[in-house]
């Protein structure tokens, strides 16, 4: 398993609440310093089409001390090949240094509520099969292989080719 | 996918120890609880006690105790232990290898290989026990909180 980049135990109450359009900027910075690459339009964008619909939750784990040091997307989704409507995550972000502090089980459980909420009764995600550290998240909070597989190619060569 | 006897033995003996990192169990008592042979599980915790999973205990009431971190040792660390799982293939190649239909073959079976690795890197130990809890109390999913969300 990779290693945790390390954790500072919180010093303040940590809540879970619906992000605002205030939040952006800081879920920007958290997401930087996770992947190393600023996507502020990309944020921005994603609030807009996450953050203000029916059926779709844009979460924000914020500590009372250090402000929003997580985050976690998911959206209810119907009928992909025959899948019933069903939740999924695909966004998730917590501060390296605020690790192990189970803000990412937090986010996970009230995503899950949500979800359960609007009616739907299984969450799915996908992940790089490589990506150990959110594969092992997602396996701890109880989730298992399922009955869809994920399949992709190369689409070198097939532009222009349509008509 | 069928797991070699040795690794199943690691398992079960690095699982049941997990279960309660105080409790000393002797090597019979795994092998009885498991129906497993107890001369191969001997040579198995030996192997065990080598890596740093469990240690042995000397004396009156001794045995094995689990000595690793659950939350971190992964059933690929345990498994690699004792087969050879995922390895990327070495060495000569066999036959056909190198054909049109040996190499098409060879794109399918890393596929599955690579998704077994993957599955077995991502669940700890501290994983597998919380599933066998939840087995144990028919429940198939996480238990959500629903934890309320403020608007």
């Amino acid at each position: 398993m990779p290693e945790t980049v390390g954790t500072t135990e919180l010093a303040g109450d940590l809540v879970i609440r619906a992000a605002t359009a205030a939040d952006v900027p800081a879920v920007t910075r958290l997401d930087s310093r996770i992947t190393g690459m600023a996507k502020p339009d990309y944020w921005t964008d994603m609030f807009e089409r996450y953050g203000k619909r029916p059926n779709r939750f844009f979460l924000i784990a914020e500590a009372e001390d250090s402000g929003v040091i997580g985050f976690i997307i998911g959206e209810v989704r119907a009928w992909e090949f025959g899948s019933p409507p069903s939740g999924w995550i695909f966004a998730l972000g917590v501060d390296p240094t605020a690790r192990l502090n189970k803000i990412g089980s937090r986010l996970f459980e009230a995503m899950c509520g949500c979800l359960a909420e609007s009616g739907v009764d299984t969450v799915r995600t996908m992940l790089a099969r490589d990506d150990e550290l959110n594969m092992a998240f997602f396996r701890s909070q109880g989730m298992m292989g399922g009955p869809f597989i994920q399949l992709e190619m190369s689409l070198d060569g097939f532009a222009g080719r349509q008509g | 996918m069928r797991l070699q006897q040795a690794t199943r033995c690691a398992l079960f003996a690095v699982l049941e120890l997990a279960q309660d990192p105080d409790r000393q169990i002797s090597a019979p008592d795994i092998a009885e609880k498991y129906g497993i042979s107890a001369n191969h599980l001997a040579k198995v915790l030996r192997d065990l006690v080598r890596a740093g999973l469990v240690e042995s205990m000397r004396g009156a009431g001794g045995g094995y105790r689990f000595s690793g971190n659950a939350k971190r040792v992964t059933l690929y660390e345990v498994v690699h232990m004792f087969e050879d799982i995922g390895s990327k293939p070495g060495g000569r190649p066999e036959g056909g290898d190198r054909s049109d239909i040996g190499r098409a073959l060879g794109q399918v079976t890393n596929e599955i290989d690579e998704t077994a690795v993957s599955t077995l890197k991502s669940i700890t130990l501290a994983t597998l026990l919380k599933l066998i809890q939840r087995n144990a109390a028919g429940k198939t999913g996480p238990q959500s909180k629903n934890e309320s969300v403020i608007a």
